[in-house]
């Protein structure tokens, strides 16, 4: 036996040994090529607890649970980590009426340098803040069973993308994310009222400050090129003039006070949360959005607007074709987008019925296994395919990983969102990176298991790779030009290396 | 010979066969040419200060850069009787213009019109006819630096990003490295052929052997800047040490060169002579002269041009920022370029000459701008420059 087999062999035998492994039924049944793409086509990839529930319940049964019951059934020590986090107890109104407060007590400080240090702690808790939020998303994504509900909350933090480091964002992307999540495999329209009037987004795209007679254009602009209808399909210069009109007013306020206003503005009043209308900075006009004329009115106007962007052909076309190149090719076939969006427009957006014509398309079974993952799927695979269920103790090095290869959680600086497509990936420099972090997780000392509040550390090595999962759901499907390379692997470390950064490994 | 099979032959030939300046065929002494891209759509205007337009200070009452006073360094810095400059360049770009090293080109840009950051960014790195646009089906795959790397002599193209830029995009692969920030290698040589090799017939095989290939020059590269920084207490960070990165590699190895910066996207609060904007376009400048001196002797056959998707409104906007707009103004340097001037087509800077009552207008097409440039600055043939730019009328701007 060479020295790989030797490693395998062992692998398999510690995991026998311990009678861990799925459970009987599971065990007896085995999963197809086919299977095993399509599982890792739909989930974040493959780990035991995701095969036997689908070895359990069929094809069918479980994508009717993905899409529509949506469990996540966490393990306890990891919703214990969750609970421990302070997002986790903190509304985005609270979050945000915090940090106001500290920041104006700390522009009333005379002394310049009690300034400086007080502004440098208070970033410091913001970044912790993001951290937090990141590390939660990061949990669910790795651990939760409703796999294609965790991808769905990255692809529309994607699609409605802000960025932490944008006015006081950093404390309110937890909150933004739980938003998201709430919607997504619900309607196309809640999720992007739920956006509209989040704080997270207010800031960023800066319609906080978009009122009559300062009008900025910003969030009206990105709403229709980004959000809903896509660039090139219709809208013009006027038209985003005329949104952001309508969406004067639509703002923040997290003191909770209302305006003193004049008695026709009284009723006109929204508050929840932080969001805020305010009908004193609303523009009082006539407006007219895609020919279709808009009478004063108060947030309603911004309803309507939505309703009518969203109900728009291009909206279903757009959205079907974004969803269809985050989920099967970079370039998706037109008659599974046109299905898509009929479905769309049928169902007034209803984004589980679309992915459900989605997952049951002839495109994705005829696109298994040629897409590129993005940095994301990348990352969480691998701690699924090392960790296999086990609890990390420490996100930190799952973040750093996700920094170096160019994807971070909140931190596209741009509205655009990161690339769905494997041409923004998939580079020189970005392939010689991915290789690097492939060897970094393959090595298992990045301190996944030092407890983030510093007590001590349980000993860990290498992750195994090659257990029971491998041998039966990755070993029997590997190339020739994987096999070769793992069996010129020198060591354990190496072999991990290869494995993770074999074209195998890189595509789903 | 494509660039990867050269590199092939020599890793067999030589062991540690890349050292700096060997690869590339191209003569000591040949042009090259950098394309510095402001992603955001910086606001021109703050930048090349239209300071005899009373309009500029009429619709600029909080963010206007004040006129030129002569000693006042809170003011523009004139450059003749119609622009002047930002005062944060003064100690860069300032300098290198008056060693007639830069230039100006107000009312440039594209025939766009969307003003988003994406579609413009994206229309003008493929720097395709305009007929094609209108059609609204660009070819995505083929950006125009790639097609200029195509009819260039030993081209040697390289982007100085974390991905493959759109202006790269083409059928030769274009190496692609970030030089933000540079660490050990990680892998040995057996190590390294052992991953190429998983990749043999793969698609990605040339950007998998470019990238492990391209990862050892630039460590060695950086071993120098080690070497300096241990001496030297104050190292450069932030774009000016990007920069000093890409003059080095740019002096040694690579001659048509791409990078990015980010953040000009001002709508809120940019400042004037002082603020987010001015600190932006004061790193920027400092980025630019470390270049031109990395660059040492090679700097007198160097390009470099400074683009952005658009200009932004000429009004300053609710929140003394301002919005997408169209005219945008670009910039050349070089050691040898005909500098210390304002260059291209122009028109008065009022209410009546802005571009749907609210921009700057494009005089200067930038597919005619660059074509002109690249056909002096190679002496490209005008099958080549059309090739580079289809159906386009390159203008001589005497840059060369």
């Amino acid at each position: 036996m060479n020295r790989l087999g030797s490693i395998a062999a062992t692998g398999l035998a510690v995991l026998c040994a311990a009678g861990g492994g799925p459970s009987a039924r599971a065990a007896g049944a085995t999963l197809s090529r086919e299977d095993a793409l399509w599982l890792e086509r739909v989930t974040y990839g493959l780990t035991t607890a995701t095969v036997s529930e689908y070895l359990k319940l069929g094809r069918r049964r479980y994508l009717d649970e993905q899409l529509h019951r949506r469990d996540p059934r966490l393990p306890p020590q990891i919703a214990a980590q969750i609970d421990a986090l302070q997002v986790s107890h903190s509304s985005a109104s609270q979050l945000l009426l915090a940090v106001t407060q500290e920041q104006q007590r700390i522009n009333a400080l005379s002394d310049d340098a009690a300034k400086q240090a007080d502004r440098k702690a208070l970033n410091e808790q913001g970044n912790h803040m993001a951290y937090e939020a990141a590390r939660r998303e990061l949990l669910r994504a790795i651990y939760s069973q409703a796999q294609i509900q965790e991808q769905m909350t990255w692809f529309w933090l994607n699609h409605f993308s802000v960025f932490q480091y944008k006015a006081n964002d950093a404390w309110l992307v937890a909150d933004y994310a739980d938003t998201i999540r709430a919607h997504a495999l619900g309607h196309f329209r809640d999720l992007v009222i739920a956006t509209l009037t989040h704080p997270a987004m207010l800031q960023y795209l800066d319609n906080a400050q978009n009122a009559a007679g300062h009008l900025n254009e910003n969030y009206a602009r990105e709403l229709m090129e980004l959000h809903t209808l896509g660039v090139g399909s219709g809208y013009t210069q006027q038209d985003i003039q005329e949104l952001a009109r309508i969406l004067t007013g639509v703002g923040i306020d997290a003191s909770g006070r209302e305006p003193r206003l004049k008695p026709q503005w009284q009723k006109l009043y929204r508050h929840e949360g932080a969001f805020e209308f305010n009908p004193a900075r609303h523009d009082a006009g006539t407006k007219t959005l895609l020919g279709k004329t808009f009478e004063p009115g108060g947030f309603d106007e911004v309803e309507r607007a939505v309703d009518l962007l969203v109900s728009q052909p291009a909206c279903a076309a757009f959205i079907s074709r974004q969803l269809a190149m985050y989920f099967v090719a970079d370039d998706p076939p037109r008659a599974l987008v046109e299905k898509m969006a009929k479905t769309f427009r049928k169902t007034h957006g209803d984004i589980a019925e679309v992915l459900q014509t989605l997952f049951e398309s002839r495109e994705l079974s005829a696109s298994l296994g040629t897409k590129f993952k993005d940095p994301m799927h990348y990352v969480v695979s691998t701690v699924r395919l090392a960790y296999d269920g086990k609890a990390i103790l420490n996100t930190h090095p799952v973040v750093n990983w996700l920094d170096a290869l160019g994807e971070p959680l909140f931190g596209r600086q741009t509205p655009d969102g990161y690339p769905l497509t494997e041409s923004g990936w998939a580079s020189s420099g970005q392939m010689s990176r991915r290789f690097e972090i492939a060897r970094a997780i393959g090595a298992g000392n990045g301190g996944l298991f030092e407890p983030e509040d510093g007590s001590a550390a349980a000993t860990t090595g290498f992750p195994q790779l090659s257990t029971r999962l491998y041998f039966s759901a990755i070993e029997p499907f590997l190339s020739v030009n994987a096999r070769t390379a793992l069996d010129r692997a020198s060591s354990q470390l190496e072999w991990n290396t290869f494995l993770l950064a074999s074209p195998d490994f890189n595509y789903h | 010979m494509r660039r990867r099979e050269l590199l092939h032959l020599m890793a067999c030939a030589v062991p540690a066969c890349t050292a700096a300046g060997r690869v590339f065929a191209a003569p000591p002494g040949s042009p090259r040419f950098l394309l510095v891209f402001l992603r955001g759509g910086y606001d021109c205007a703050n930048i090349l200060i239209p300071y005899s337009s009373a309009y500029y200070y009429e619709t600029r009452p909080n963010i206007a850069v004040r006129r030129p006073t002569g000693q006042d360094t809170g003011g523009a810095l004139a450059l003749d009787s119609d622009w002047a400059l930002a005062p944060a360049l003064r100690s860069s770009v300032a300098l290198l213009y008056a060693q007639r090293q830069a230039l100006f080109i107000p009312f440039a840009g594209t025939e766009d019109l969307s003003r988003s950051h994406f579609e413009t960014q994206d229309d003008i790195e493929l720097g395709q006819a305009a007929s094609g646009r209108v059609q609204g089906s660009p070819d995505l795959r083929s950006g125009f630096m790639a097609r200029l790397a195509g009819v260039v002599n030993g081209a040697a193209p390289i982007a100085f990003t974390d991905s493959l830029p759109v202006c790269f995009r083409g059928s030769a692969d274009i190496p692609n490295i970030s030089l933000k920030g540079v660490g050990r290698l990680v892998f040995d040589a057996r190590q390294a052929a052992i991953l190429s090799a998983m990749y043999t017939g793969h698609h990605l095989q040339p950007q998998v052997e470019d990238g492990l290939e391209l990862r050892q020059e630039v460590s060695r590269a950086m071993e120098q800047e080690m070497k300096e920084a241990s001496r030297d207490a104050l190292t450069p960070k932030g774009f000016e040490l990007e920069a000093r990165r890409v003059g080095r590699l740019m002096r040694d190895q690579y001659r048509i060169g791409f990078i990015d910066v980010g953040g000009w996207d001002t709508h809120v609060n940019e400042g004037s002579a002082q603020g987010a904007l001015a600190n932006n376009i004061d790193s920027l400048g400092k980025g630019l002269t470390a270049l031109s001196q990395e660059l040492g002797a090679e700097w007198r056959n160097t390009v470099v041009a400074v683009v952005s998707e658009f200009g932004r409104t000429f009004r300053e906007n609710g929140n003394k920022g301002t919005d997408h707009g169209h005219g945008s103004v670009y910039w050349i340097l070089g050691g040898s370029i005909n500098g210390g001037r304002v260059a291209g087509e122009q028109t008065g800077v009022t209410r009546e000459n802005l571009f749907q009552d609210r921009d700057y207008p494009v005089l200067n097409e930038y597919r005619a701008v660059l074509g002109g440039l690249f056909a002096a600055l190679w002496g490209l043939s005008p099958e080549q420059v059309q090739q580079v730019f289809p159906a386009s009328t390159p203008v001589d701007l005497k840059v060369i």
